[in-house]
């Protein structure tokens, strides 16, 4: 690809993993100078409902590993943060950018939303909106460069939908590989609850997934030298697709997915394939991003999180993915790594308390990670509210004390240099008591 | 038999005898359901898709073509001949596909954004009983027009005339052969012998269609004797030649005298012969039991209740097969209301019902005739005179599940953005939601993943 198309907003999607990228910039910026031309912001939006208690397990809490009984990390696979904090162990590149001051952790953070409703939390967090199904209808990123100056970036559309965030007057546009829509590995599984108890959509369903399973083997086994996925990030998915859905398939249902996915060496060798696709998509997005003009805002998607069930497991591999999407864009942007702010944020957390499925439910407050070569040293980002249950949300969701919008307008202002009044009216409109977050960069 | 709420009879109004609901289509059926069906039947028939010639201008354009054709053969000497006689014969059926096409895109647009839905799955119901198919290439731009002209027209009338309009319809004549049906001892085939030509014979295709499909049904005890005395009556029937006419009876290819169907003896002379054992056939209490029982079977269940065939049955013998009347009865039945739907939709009424759930604003509906036809449902081609099969076991097949789940995908990612899940879902289903499903689509990490498990969940996928 080259820096004509590098200007444009993108969309890659990179099937199996779930996992969009979306970026807008360049001439925006172009013009500016000083230290803030070359400043740069990636948001990570974690779909599903992220569950900031894995992902930054607080250990030291002292109502934590009860709460959470067999979903709980153990103290001694956490990597420790500091006497409350740890990292869950699959995140070994962000916990290794944290001891380096360049990576931190807002633990009791949310939108405005309370929904519980995927989607609505999801708009809520992408149109910077105070309410869902409100007037406003395009993303906050897309805003941001509408206020920074006027935009010659032109629209390219390959693949099938840019996300909210990006949407707007801003003419953004979407580039995909092709792949498969990224639910694909998620609907089956629901659909396959909601057959159970049907006796003929249930059996042919099941057959149905078992059929196309290995058929896309079979396939990809005649083919093998024709999906190198070293060094395709795009063709890697369609194959641990085909892995998960032979695993569903075949798996008993009450194997968690870790049980599941560990079945055999097949599967763990596609997991390492998908992870190494997940780092090279974030180098990729990085390669973009530190081309002369290239784009300086860019959003990712991660899906996946939505963890009613067997949680531990999913949490794995999901959070493994996301430590290799964030490594890469970390090794890709090399020096420019300094100039960069990432913001890696979730809808909404999840239940404080394990429900009876091993995983959690819709819940409020949770962890967004901070991450950058220029962050100042720190501690939490925000006030940690304990998981006392007197100071649970609603008796049931960590309390949020930090409101998401407050953290973005931090990073727009102080990071990436836009206008306070412009973040007040246009880009954030009806956040007046989310006041922007200071002292992070 | 006592009858569910109005809340469920509004949903089983608008998806069951209709085609899905529409945005606010149950909360218009919630206060009178049966009001809101019956207030669709209608003297003046079915509505007419937009856009739809007549069979008589159809034929007129085939035969415009076929005129090229040979005026291009006369010139056979002419090395040019070949590659303009290939020219002309490619663009007659580009154009004969292109009128199909544009016909069924025209039906489903109607079918996606009418008000008055049973009406027109009453049609359609019609339209497949009376199959006509589009895989005899020349049927294809007739199939409109034979929509138009036999069915819809006669979708409230007397199931005589639709027998008859059907049965002397240009698409239904050449689809089964009647168009050149000629009696052993017409005129057409004295003549041939005595010059000595190549003699026409009896084609028995129709008769027996209509015997066994159309009218009194397989088992109802007429013999292969029967079947060829009912041809021999019905030889004639034949496609028009002048212009604005698509029906001519050709008296010189009927077969003379006397013929007995089913025990009865026609001694009427020319058309009167065949339209006489049509009016007996319509008329007979097996047809009533043949088409009662399919009937229900289409609107109610694979296995339908005894009760509501018998009820169909008194219904259509008490009014000498109206089909108004036999709508009706269908609507006051309660049998018809019960709330298991147990109908597994075909890919078209899958298709149709998805526009109509979402507005029919959202996508264009262009891209309808590949999803069906991946579906194994091909766009007016089904496969026999039994006209496409409308039971479970035909369409839950396991690929077609997931080419479904295909389709709903990439459905919900042009349209689910800015719709609100729970709100399309009620919408759709009204209190036919049952609380798995609700969950599902308010628990849904996108709203994509919403829409496309409210479309695959087995509410949806039935009526």
């Amino acid at each position: 690809m080259n820096a004509q198309v590098s200007r444009r907003s993108l969309l890659l999607q990179a099937a199996g993993l779930g996992v969009s990228v979306s970026f807008l910039g360049g001439s925006a910026f172009a013009a500016a100078d000083g230290p803030m031309a070359k400043r740069k912001m990636v948001v990570v939006i974690c779909r599903g409902g992220m569950d900031g208690l894995t992902v930054s397990p607080p250990i030291g809490d002292p109502d934590y590993a009860a709460l959470r009984g067999a979903v709980a990390v153990a103290p001694d696979q956490a990597l420790k943060l500091d006497g409350t904090f740890g990292l869950h162990p699959a995140l070994e590149s962000v916990h290794a950018l944290a001891l380096k001051g360049q990576a931190r952790i807002a633990p009791a953070i949310a939108g405005p939303d309370r929904v519980r409703s995927h989607f609505e939390a999801q708009d809520v967090l992408e149109t910077g909106s105070s309410h869902v199904y409100g007037n406003v209808y395009s993303g906050w990123l897309n805003r941001t460069l509408e206020v920074m100056g006027p935009s010659t970036i032109q629209g390219l559309s390959v693949g099938p939908t840019a996300p909210l965030i990006l949407r707007g007057k801003v003419q953004a546009a979407s580039w995909s590989s092709g792949g498969s829509v990224n639910e694909t590995a998620r609907l089956p599984t629901l659909l396959q609850d909601l057959y159970k108890s049907d006796p003929l959509m249930g059996p042919a369903f099941a057959r149905g997934l078992e059929t196309e399973a290995m058929g896309r083997l079979a396939m990809s086994t005649l083919a093998p030298a024709m999906t190198p996925v070293s060094t395709n990030a795009a063709v890697a998915g369609p194959n641990a697709m085909v892995q998960k859905a032979v695993v569903q398939t075949m798996a008993p249902s009450n194997a968690t997915p870790a049980q599941a996915m560990a079945q055999t060496p097949q599967v763990l060798a596609a997991q390492h394939q998908a992870r190494e696709a997940a780092r090279k998509l974030g180098s990729t997005l990085a390669g973009f991003m530190i081309q002369q003009g290239g784009p300086r805002i860019a959003a990712i998607s991660l899906d996946g999180w939505d963890t009613h069930a067997g949680q531990v497991g999913q949490l794995n591999t999901r959070l493994s993915y996301l430590d290799a999407v964030l490594d890469g864009l970390n090794t890709g942007l090399g020096a420019e790594w300094n100039n960069t702010v990432v913001v890696a944020a979730t809808e909404f957390g999840r239940t404080a308390q394990v429900n009876g499925t091993g995983g959690t439910d819709h819940g409020t407050g949770s962890t967004a990670l901070v991450l950058g070569g220029g962050l100042k040293k720190g501690g939490i980002i925000g006030d940690w509210p304990t998981l006392k249950q007197e100071a649970l949300f609603e008796n049931r969701d960590v309390r949020p004390t930090l409101d998401m919008r407050g953290l973005f307008k931090g990073v727009l202002a102080e990071h990436m240099g836009v206008d306070r009044a412009a973040l007040e009216t246009k880009v954030f409109p009806d956040s007046a008591n989310a006041k922007p977050l200071t002292g992070l960069v | 038999m006592s009858l569910p709420s109005n809340d469920m009879m509004a949903a089983i109004a608008a998806t069951r005898f209709g085609l899905g609901a529409r945005p606010d289509e149950i909360d218009a059926a919630r206060s009178d359901p049966r009001g809101f069906l019956t207030a669709q039947i209608r003297p003046e028939g079915a509505d007419q898709p937009q856009g739809v010639e007549s069979s008589a201008e159809r034929l007129a354009q085939a035969r415009e073509f076929q005129m090229q054709r040979q005026a291009a053969a006369k010139v056979d000497g002419d090395p040019k001949a070949a590659p303009v006689k290939a020219e002309l014969a490619k663009n007659a059926r580009n154009a004969m596909r292109d009128q199909t096409g544009d016909d069924f895109l025209a039906r489903a647009q109607l079918g996606a954004t009418t008000d008055a839905a049973f009406r027109e799955r009453w049609a359609l119901f019609w339209a497949n009983h009376f199959t006509v198919s589009s895989s005899r290439q020349n049927v294809g731009p007739l199939i409109g027009p034979f929509e138009q002209e036999a069915i819809r027209a006669h979708a409230f009338g007397r199931f005589e005339d639709m027998l008859v309009a059907s049965s002397t319809h240009p698409a239904m004549l050449l689809y089964l052969d009647q168009a050149q049906s000629v009696g052993p001892n017409s005129k057409v085939s004295i003549y041939q012998r005595t010059h000595a030509q190549k003699v026409g014979g009896l084609n028995e295709n129709l008769a027996r269609e209509i015997l066994e499909l159309h009218t009194v049904g397989v088992n109802a005890g007429y013999s292969q004797a029967d079947v060829t005395e009912f041809a021999r009556a019905m030889t004639g029937f034949s496609v028009g030649q002048e212009p604005n006419t698509s029906f001519r009876f050709r008296d010189n290819a009927h077969e003379p005298g006397v013929h007995t169907v089913m025990g009865r003896r026609y001694s009427q002379e020319g058309q009167a012969q065949a339209l006489a054992v049509m009016r007996d056939l319509a008329a007979s209490p097996h047809t009533a039991h043949h088409v009662s029982t399919k009937l229900a079977a289409h609107f109610v269940s694979d296995t339908p209740p005894p009760t509501l065939v018998a009820r169909l049955e008194k219904s259509y013998l008490d009014s000498g097969g109206r089909l108004d009347e036999l709508a009706r009865t269908l609507v006051q039945s309660p049998e018809a209301w019960d709330p298991t739907p147990t109908k597994f939709k075909t890919p078209y009424e899958f298709a149709i019902s998805t526009w109509r759930a979402m507005g029919a604003q959202s996508a264009p509906i262009g891209k309808l005739p590949s999803m069906v036809t991946n579906l194994g449902q091909k766009p007016f081609s089904p496969p026999s005179p039994k006209g496409w099969d409308d039971t479970a076991q035909v369409w839950c097949a396991p690929d077609a599940l997931i080419q479904r789940l295909r389709f709903s995908q990439g459905l919900a990612a042009l349209s689910a953005d800015g719709v609100d899940p729970n709100v399309f879902a009620q919408s759709a289903l009204g209190a036919r939601l049952t609380p798995p499903v609700a969950k599902a689509v308010a628990r849904a990490e996108t709203r994509r993943e919403a829409m496309a498990l409210l479309l695959m969940s087995p509410e949806f996928q039935r009526r």
